[in-house]
């Protein structure tokens, strides 16, 4: 474990920029774990039927009572006269609102409909708070597929936060990313051990709970694919600290070194602190590694977290990445983590899915990650395929994840070993 | 603009793909942005096909839209073409591109590909995926249906199933069958598994099939009208559906009904005495018109319910479900909004439900048992095992499905009998919904043991009863405490109807406090 960067990282490989059909959802989706995390929000999305159809089919079966999310769907009369439209909208959110009284934040969400008909969403979120003050907060976002992919819709929904929150002068630490609880506990029960109490997570969990931000704000990523965000807070004047992604122990114990030497932090206490958690992610991750050792690993872009997780695979589980594609390469963002990722892989851009899919057959990596409309099609062509949308609705950050981390990706190759008398006769839908 | 927290049918052209994915050799070029490719996932994860779609997304993006977008859909539909070597393509807009309207039927006709390009146009902002699969085969077989001579022998197409429809595939088997036995041969079954060269020869059969109106009942007609096809009005989901889609068959062909129902359970299961139970249920009835007219006919001829309610989910079967409550002496719900659907099974207090996972759902919530018999489909409607709908094994299948969920005769007798009992009380549910199981604690020592009854169905009828309050102050009436208490004695799958018949009792007699004895007085009026 931390073996000592590659001499020659991935940092200056060439990348191949694709431009085709994507298989990748929109932004959308990240309403289904954003009304999780923020318990007091709606998420309205001012789109079509499709998108409806695309929320309810990518939560899958997950049917609540009455969901926080739901799609004001435009009709024929809509598209006919915009100021229509804005009436209608107006309409609609007091009967949620009145509704619901439960709600203090209520985001519009941007679709490709409405985009395309240049639905003004800011103007009537400005003319929403307004009217509905100061109970409810109306905010503004896209997640339309014609901007945003798949993850980029959490970045978009939280950089549309960070105008409103106020100011402070305090050195704070600011975590940015839609972590489920547990997880985030962790991390905040990691960083009081160190000492760094002044701590406080975008989003927040209720709108109560008030966040501030100023010149003296550091902050830290939890997510790969938050670049507007970080582009958000770097104008309110926060400064960022630069850290490989926490997946793994060694990712973990990475991100939280980078914010202790921001904050002084006694390396003594830092080795305290972190040495039984770190010891009992290795243990963890050792197990699943067995499995994964000396295996070859494919990605097809999808959540952007595709780098971080193949240095994750790659450094502390033995697998070789054949090929790591994403939806976009945040630079910035994600230098740490290509330093760190050996020489090898194609890293790749964007996507053109029929000449990836040409690739990955060439390839026939020992295990492909890939999106739910391809999984089971490469499954029935004999390679064993990870889901990636289980990587952003499981928890996997931080070091009590980290074993769980390597055993998504573990159990495919388990189970395959499992089912090996049943093979090679796959019956699959006609 | 209307606000949907959960629609029953996608977009139009989730329609034309569940069309063009039943379909071989046809392939579809979709002028949609990246978002729109989530459909593909409905086929691949739900029904758990081992090919993608055959659907090209153009992926137009926003810096597009300035631009030339009709020319990334014509460098889409020629790759396609080139990669795919399809026998035909359909070409059509989602919900944005009809918005930008660029005429993919115009680009695609001018390209010269070399093969039928069949245009659909979809309205995204006015129907929705019922109407997509109805309009898309249409469009396919007026395209490309040839005349041409009928077969030596009686054949029948089989027109209607799709991909992710609910047991198309095996309704298909099950039907070739019953059909062999009168002496008519299949010509061809679509859309799912032909060809655009077997739509060709659509003409050559004598006569149609109409399995589900829903998807193909444009395309029958207009068979009729230029081929003078005829075709069966009847759908054979049930016993009494079955026999008269045989006469009608017979009547079509000149042949006479031959049919072996050495394999039909149905009317012995439901008349042996252990089915007693099943008389007179009151059950709720929803899903798309063409199942809900087949289960309605089913629970009130063949298993001796009574129909409470019933409705569907698609506006293009209104009237005639409309038509079909009047008969039975109910309101139709007509309505794809599900909190309504909700309310009204709330209100109706039904003692069971046959509807789509949605009412699942909603069964779950409300303490109601429910069976599935309709899309929208959910991984679960894909079973591994034969399980037509049509037919006697259709009928067999049904049987089984209904009964299920359902407390079964003996045990509702126990359940009388012993509800004191700390296995049997009010919470406990029904025994074969294993992980529904929750010993109530009031004897310490002994509920461990009953605590390890966990069956395999964690999802099934979770917390039966316990949603329904025991003291329910509807309007004015009020529960006195001890006919609340007398009412809480009832076994809790009875109750819910015990205190709706006491309440509507109370309110025609201007009762505004629920007595013990106007309990009573209401359980003897409605005595049958």
């Amino acid at each position: 474990m931390n073996a000592p960067a590659p001499a020659l990282g991935c940092t200056n490989t060439p990348v191949l920029k694709e431009r085709g059909q994507r298989e990748v959802f929109c932004g959308l989706t990240g309403i289904i774990w954003l009304h999780r995390k923020m318990q007091d929000a709606f998420f309205l999305v001012v789109g079509s039927r499709t998108c409806a159809h695309l929320l309810q089919s990518a939560a899958g079966v997950m049917i609540f009572a009455e969901p926080r999310f739901g799609t004001a769907i435009l009709e024929e009369k809509d598209l006919a006269g915009l100021a229509d439209a804005q009436t209608e909208l107006d309409r609609e959110v007091d009967r949620l609102l009145s509704r619901r009284p439960d709600i203090r934040q209520l985001f519009l969400v941007g679709s490709c409909p409405s985009e395309v008909i240049k639905l003004d969403l800011h103007r009537a979120a400005e003319r929403m708070s307004v009217k509905h003050a100061p109970h409810v907060r109306v905010l503004n976002y896209s997640g339309s597929g014609i901007e945003t992919t798949f993850t980029q819709g959490e970045d978009a929904c939280l950089a549309s936060m960070v105008p409103t929150l106020s100011a402070t002068a305090e050195k704070e630490l600011l975590l940015v990313g839609a972590l489920p609880d547990v997880v985030e506990d962790q991390a905040m029960g990691l960083l009081a051990a160190l000492g760094i109490t002044k701590v406080r997570c975008l989003p927040a969990r209720r709108s109560a709970d008030t966040l501030a931000i100023g010149p003296n704000t550091v902050f830290a990523l939890l997510q790969p694919f938050l670049g507007d965000t970080h582009a958000a807070l770097t104008r309110r004047g926060a400064r960022h600290i630069p850290a490989p992604f926490p997946f793994g122990a060694e990712g973990t114990t990475l991100w939280l070194q980078a914010i202790a030497t921001e904050f002084g932090v006694d390396p003594a206490l830092f080795a305290k602190v972190t040495a039984a958690p770190r010891a009992r992610a290795e243990k963890a991750i050792a197990a699943s590694a067995q499995t994964l050792s000396g295996k070859s690993i494919f990605f097809f872009p999808d959540s952007q977290l595709e780098i971080p997780l193949a240095r994750f695979l790659t450094r502390e589980c033995g697998m070789t990445a054949v090929e790591v594609g994403t939806p976009f390469l945040h630079r910035d963002l994600l230098s740490p983590d290509l330093a760190l990722l050996a020489h090898g892989p194609t890293i790749s851009e964007g996507q053109d899915v029929d000449k990836q899919l040409t690739r990955a057959r060439a390839a026939r990596a020992d295990l492909t990650v890939c999106g739910l409309g391809l999984a089971n099609p490469l499954e029935a062509e004999g390679m064993a395929t990870k889901w990636a949308i289980e990587l952003v609705f499981t928890p996997v950050h931080f070091y009590e994840q980290a074993g769980d981390l390597a055993a998504l990706f573990a159990r495919p190759l388990r189970r395959r070993a499992l089912l090996a008398p049943l093979a090679p006769r796959i019956e699959a839908a006609e | 603009m209307k606000l949907t927290l959960w629609t029953y049918e996608g977009p139009p052209h989730v329609g034309a793909m569940r069309v063009a994915t039943g379909m071989k050799g046809l392939h579809y070029v979709l002028h949609a942005p990246q978002g729109d490719t989530y459909a593909d996932l409905l086929f691949t994860m739900i029904e758990r096909r081992d090919h993608r779609p055959p659907v090209t997304y153009t992926t137009f993006q926003a810096r597009d839209l300035g631009g030339d977008t009709a020319t990334l859909f014509k460098t889409a539909c020629q790759d396609a073409v080139d990669r795919f070597a399809p026998e035909a393509i359909i070409v059509g807009a989602s919900c944005t591109a009809e918005l930008i309207q660029d005429n993919p039927a115009g680009l695609a006709g001018s390209m010269n590909l070399g093969l039928p390009v069949i245009p659909l146009d979809l309205p995204s902002y006015q129907r929705k995926e019922g109407f997509g699969t109805d309009e898309t085969f249409l469009q396919i077989v007026r395209h490309l249906a040839q005349p041409c001579a009928r077969t030596e022998q009686i054949t029948a197409n089989l027109i209607g199933p799709t991909a992710l429809g609910f047991r198309h595939r095996d309704d298909i088997t099950e039907l070739t069958r019953l059909l062999a036995e009168m002496g008519v041969g299949v010509n061809v079954v679509g859309p799912m598994g032909s060809r655009p060269s077997d739509i060709a020869r659509l003409g050559a059969a004598h006569f149609n099939v109409l399995m589900y109106p829903e998807h193909a009942e444009s395309a029958a007609r207009w068979l009729e009208t230029n081929f003078k096809q005829p075709y069966t009005k009847t759908v054979p989901i049930g016993v009494g559906a079955t026999r008269d889609f045989l006469a009608e068959v017979a009547k079509i062909t000149g042949l006479p009904v031959k049919t072996d129902t050495t394999r039909l359970r149905l009317p012995w299961w439901t008349r042996s005495v252990d089915s007693t139970y099943l008389t007179g249920k009151r059950v709720f009835i929803f899903g798309d018109g063409t199942h809900v007219a087949a289960a309605a006919r089913i629970a009130r001829e063949e298993m001796g319910f009574e129909v409470a309610g019933l409705g569907c989910f698609n506006r293009e079967m209104a009237r005639p479900i409309r038509a079909l409550a009047k008969d039975y002496g109910v309101e139709a719900l007509i309505s794809d909004d599900y909190l309504e659907v909700e309310a009204t099974i709330a209100a109706l207090q039904p003692e069971m439900i046959l509807g789509t996972q949605m009412e699942r759902h909603i069964g779950k919530r409300l303490g109601i048992p429910c069976a599935v018999i309709s899309a929208p489909v959910h991984v679960q409607d894909f079973p591994a095992r034969y399980s037509p709908q049509m037919g006697w094994e259709g009928a067999n299948v049904i049987f089984d499905t209904w009964v299920h969920p359902l407390v079964m005769g003996l045990e509702e007798h126990l359940l009388h009998m012993f509800r004191d009992d700390f296995e049997f009380h009010d919470d406990a549910g029904a025994s074969h919904h294993g992980g529904a199981h929750k010993p109530r604690d009031v004897v310490a020592e002994a509920a461990p043991a009953a605590a390890d009854v966990a069956g395999s169905m964690p999802d099934a009828g979770a917390s039966l009863g316990d949603s329904v309050p025991v003291v329910q102050p509807s309007g004015q009436i009020v529960w006195l405490s001890d006919a609340e208490a007398e009412l809480k004695k009832i076994p809790f799958f009875v109750r819910g109807k015990a205190r709706r018949n006491t309440e509507n009792y109370a309110q025609t007699k201007g009762v505004t406090a629920i007595s013990v004895e106007t309990l009573y007085e209401a359980k003897a009026y409605y005595a049958r």
